[in-house]
């Protein structure tokens, strides 16, 4: 199968050159029944892929370990689960996963866009053919997936215990998908520039695209803190690591994107700047793939050093000299049809917004970047950690926080007066009455009362905008709440739909602000003997160790560190943390001992054990007992945000009609006089 | 018996079934610690926890200060969350002995900045090339910001100036018609197709 996996490779690289040369060739020879065979090549492609997938795939199924990655990745004793996610747990097999989903986006790129933008077809495969042919040209000469060994060994090494978690086995593919469908905006965008095509119809093409691009990112990236929060056992969630924060630069930079996609469908606007926004997007992403393989930057995520690297670095610089020279040839073409005249007006709070976003990336890059750029002025070796990132960034994040309040409340083009005090008195009452709530309360954590007092001013906002809708269809159409509510958000499904994302986002910040009360405790507990920890909010937990069992599971050795639980009196039960020595199927143990944390999660707070180790060889334990503060909402924020994406993308709703005139003043006027509450 | 759930039925077998288990554990609850049958499996042998070891002073010292162990986290997290690690016990053991020499929390980065240079620091000092890291994103976006404001309060008054000095004829008309366009150039009120698709707007936000 091996053959046949390195053959498909070789296929999908000929094929990948072939329809990027002749993409291109094929319109400009003015011959389009060569540019017409471009949907053809990339499925090929596609079907090359899968063919070298299913060969991988069919390696480590049948424990092949005369394969190297399958040695390397998996052992005849790991659940088949893990067998099956070993696909992209390693530098080869999540280059093959990325090229097969890419050549994947690619061919349904080509099938579902609508007929009136297919002029921009043969482009856009010949620049996802270019991609993919990047990709399967550095697994070929660098990083081989079929690369075989000289020997055979009996058993593989299995696969490292922190990815033998449920949480890898779909972050890493969310993520790689927001990755890998970002090519798509990219190659659309491109072919936009390449065929003049320059009106917005490029970006209604990709409309589509750059949501699902978004959710998958705001999936993965949370899917990831969850994994981190529970199997790295440092009770935190984010911790600003070099493959954390590259992560979120394409999140940023799309999120900008999304904002200001409006301006330029409205008004006419900002055509240069969402050209460049998608562009940075894409690069961000192959920046992001570089950080992660090619040990530049040290990481606690990274894939092995390798030379992988240096292709990916040379990808990165030819493309962003070639996207920005393109761009810069088109310059005059994409001059803004309309003006900007206020700044307070709609457009200037989402000018601000995508100052913000792209500032805050900014930020991230320059912080992840700094360590090398201080080396190369300095000489000398520094670090770049949370305490850096935290100073930088959370003073922008609150001042975005606060934005999001504020963009919907003004009008498109120019407020008045009046139409501000309307707007804002509710919202600014709601976050004055939740600052005094707190510090009455006793809080004194500045940032924390920053977030949470901006956090009351965006749920202000936020709850009259769905209140002020409903309201405006009760009264047109007599419906009850739930069903004004449903058709409100049903019938305008991308505004509502991104107010659901900016619930998402607010309670995400009001998780955040939670750490700022975070409590923990080490304690050495004999059985029987009991440590105590307070809660921010105000109960005590009895922690009584009941000791350590030991027992064999599947493919490893089990230390069970088990604590009674009691909160003020009240008991809740057994926790239980775990260390787990991971063997081989001949019992040799193939890693360093992991642990696993107990949790006790609820909407206040999480009880969070963590297991350090026994003393002495005894049942004495050592272990950490942490309480998070709200952290459930992270989780549930996640939930909402992803929930208000798909709502927002969700086919059906009302066509757009491209117009960049849609917010002309003549139309506010109109629907004032008809007493709506639209804007 | 009929109010006992399903759940709790259950709950009362499993609690029934688990109770010679527990009774089995000689050690449970009486302050004793018996051998583990495999120490080696349990990871590390640990030392028992000194208050030192939680001390929130020492704690805050440890965060600013980064484990050699090339793992990227701070020596705390690193000593309470890869309980594998050989570098961040000892590094946490000399920040004590600082500490219990009587030596100040700045005299304790100093010496470890001093024996491992620069890199020790979880966040560079905020001085000399370091203050381009702190300082450029923040200033950067207020910069932009600033320019941003200036270049649309600059094209507020180009209008105004164009449509003769007096911003007020930048708001809406009440007849429904169109603004000036900053080129001079006055529009006429709004064609019937744009009216259709007004109607059609309203049609929208009314369903």
């Amino acid at each position: 199968m091996t053959l046949l996996g390195q053959f498909s490779l070789w296929v999908a690289l000929l094929l990948g050159v072939w329809a990027t040369l002749v993409s291109f060739s094929g319109r400009w020879q003015d011959r389009p029944q060569l540019a017409d065979s471009i949907s053809g090549a990339v499925y090929g492609i596609f079907a090359a892929l899968v063919v070298a997938s299913l060969a991988l795939w069919k390696g480590l199924v049948t424990h092949d370990f005369n394969i190297e990655y399958v040695a390397s990745y998996t052992s005849r004793n790991l659940p088949s689960g893990y067998i099956f996610s070993a696909f992209w747990a390693g530098q080869k097999g999540s280059l093959l996963f990325w090229a097969v989903v890419l050549a994947l986006f690619g061919a349904l790129a080509q099938l579902l866009t609508p007929r009136r933008y297919r002029a921009l077809l043969p482009y856009v495969g010949g620049v996802t053919s270019a991609v993919i042919a990047f990709f399967v040209c550095t697994m070929v000469f660098a990083a081989n997936p079929f690369e075989r060994m000289a020997f055979t060994p009996a058993d593989g090494r299995g696969l490292n215990p922190q990815l033998q978690n449920p949480g890898m086995m779909i972050h890493p593919p969310m993520l790689y998908l927001g990755y890998i469908s970002l090519t798509v905006p990219f190659a659309f965008a491109i072919a936009a520039l390449l065929s003049r095509s320059l009106d917005t119809g490029w970006i209604h093409a990709i409309r589509k695209w750059t949501l699902v691009s978004w959710l998958f990112l705001s999936i993965g990236i949370t899917l990831g803190m969850w994994w981190a929060y529970v199997e790295l056992g440092w009770g935190g969630y984010w911790a600003w690591d070099p493959v954390e924060n590259a992560s979120l630069l394409p999140w940023l930079t799309m999120t900008a994107f999304l904002h200001s996609v409006m301006i330029q469908e409205k008004r006419g606007m900002l055509k240069r700047w969402n050209l460049g926004l998608i562009i940075g997007t894409f690069l961000l992403s192959i920046f992001g793939t570089f950080i992660t393989r090619s040990g530049v930057i040290a990481s606690v995520h990274s894939f092995t050093q390798s030379s992988v690297g240096y292709f990916f670095l040379a990808f990165l610089v030819i493309s962003g000299i070639l996207s920005f020279t393109l761009l810069h040839t088109r310059w005059p073409s994409l001059k803004a049809e309309v003006q900007l005249e206020s700044v307070l007006s709609r457009e200037a709070a989402f000018l601000f917004n995508n100052l913000l976003l792209v500032g805050i990336a900014f930020s991230v890059l320059w912080g992840t970047l700094f360590p090398i750029l201080s080396e190369l002025v300095r000489g000398s070796k520094i670090t770049v950690g949370p305490p850096f990132f935290n100073r930088v960034n959370v003073p922008l994040g609150l001042l975005l926080l606060g934005l999001t309040g504020i963009g919907p409340l003004i009008a498109w083009r120019k407020a008045s007066p009046a139409n501000l005090r309307r707007q804002f008195t509710w919202p600014v009452a709601s976050g004055v009455v939740t600052l005094a709530a707190l510090l009455a309360a006793g809080a004194r954590d500045l940032y924390a009362l920053m977030a949470l007092g901006l956090a009351g001013f965006v749920a202000g906002t936020l709850w009259q905008e769905f209140h002020r809708g409903v309201r405006a269809r009760r009264r047109m159409h007599g419906e009850s709440v739930p069903v004004a509510f449903g058709r409100l958000v049903g019938r305008n499904r991308r505004r509502y739909g991104g107010y659901l994302v900016h619930v998402g986002v607010l309670v995400y910040f009001v998780a955040f602000s939670g750490m700022a009360f975070r409590r923990e405790i080490e304690a050495t507990l004999k059985p029987g003997e009991s440590a105590t920890i307070a809660s921010p909010f105000g109960h005590t937990y009895k922690l009584t160790h009941m000791g350590v069992s030991q027992f064999e599971a599947l493919n490893r050795i089990v230390s069970a560190a088990t604590v009674s639980v009691s909160k003020d009196g009240r008991s809740l039960g057994l926790m239980t943390s775990e260390k787990r020595q991971h063997v081989d199927s001949f019992g040799r143990p193939t890693f360093e001992p992991s642990t696993e944390v107990g949790i006790r999660s609820n909407l206040q707070e999480d009880l969070y054990i963590t297991f350090a180790g026994a003393v002495g060889g005894t049942e004495e334990a050592v272990y950490r007992f942490t309480i998070n503060p709200l952290v459930w909402w992270v989780w549930f924020g996640g939930f909402v945000l992803a929930f208000g994406g798909l709502v927002t993308m969700w086919p059906g709703g009302p066509t757009i009609v491209s117009s960049p005139r849609r917010a002309q003043p003549g139309y506010q006027a109109t629907l004032a006089g008809a007493g709506t509450a639209a804007e | 018996m009929s109010d006992l759930t399903r759940r709790h039925f259950l709950g009362r077998l499993a609690a029934a079934a688990l109770l010679p288990i527990q009774g089995q554990d000689s050690l449970a609850g009486r302050g004793e610690a018996g051998s583990l049958r495999d120490p080696a499996a349990a990871g590390r042998p640990r030392a028992p926890t000194e208050l030192a070891d939680y001390d929130e002073r020492i704690k805050a010292i440890e965060q600013r200060l980064a484990c050699s162990c090339g793992c990227t986290l701070d020596i705390f997290t690193c000593r309470t969350t890869d309980f594998t690690c050989t570098y961040s016990p000892q590094l946490h053991r000399k920040v004590v002995e600082m500490d219990r020499a009587g030596r100040t929390a700045q005299e304790i980065l100093d010496a470890f900045v001093a024996e491992y240079g620069e890199k020790a620091l979880m966040a560079p000092r905020p001085e000399g090339f370091n203050l381009w890291g702190y300082l450029l994103p923040g200033s950067a976006i207020l910069l932009a910001g600033g320019a941003l404001v200036a270049l649309i309060s600059r094209r507020r008054v180009a209008v105004a100036g164009v449509s003769g000095g007096d911003t007020r004829s930048a708001r809406v008309p009440d007849d429904g018609g169109r603004l000036d366009r900053p080129g001079g150039s006055v529009e006429p009120p709004a064609t019937p197709e744009e009216m259709e698709r007004l109607r059609r707007a309203l049609a929208e936000v009314q369903d």
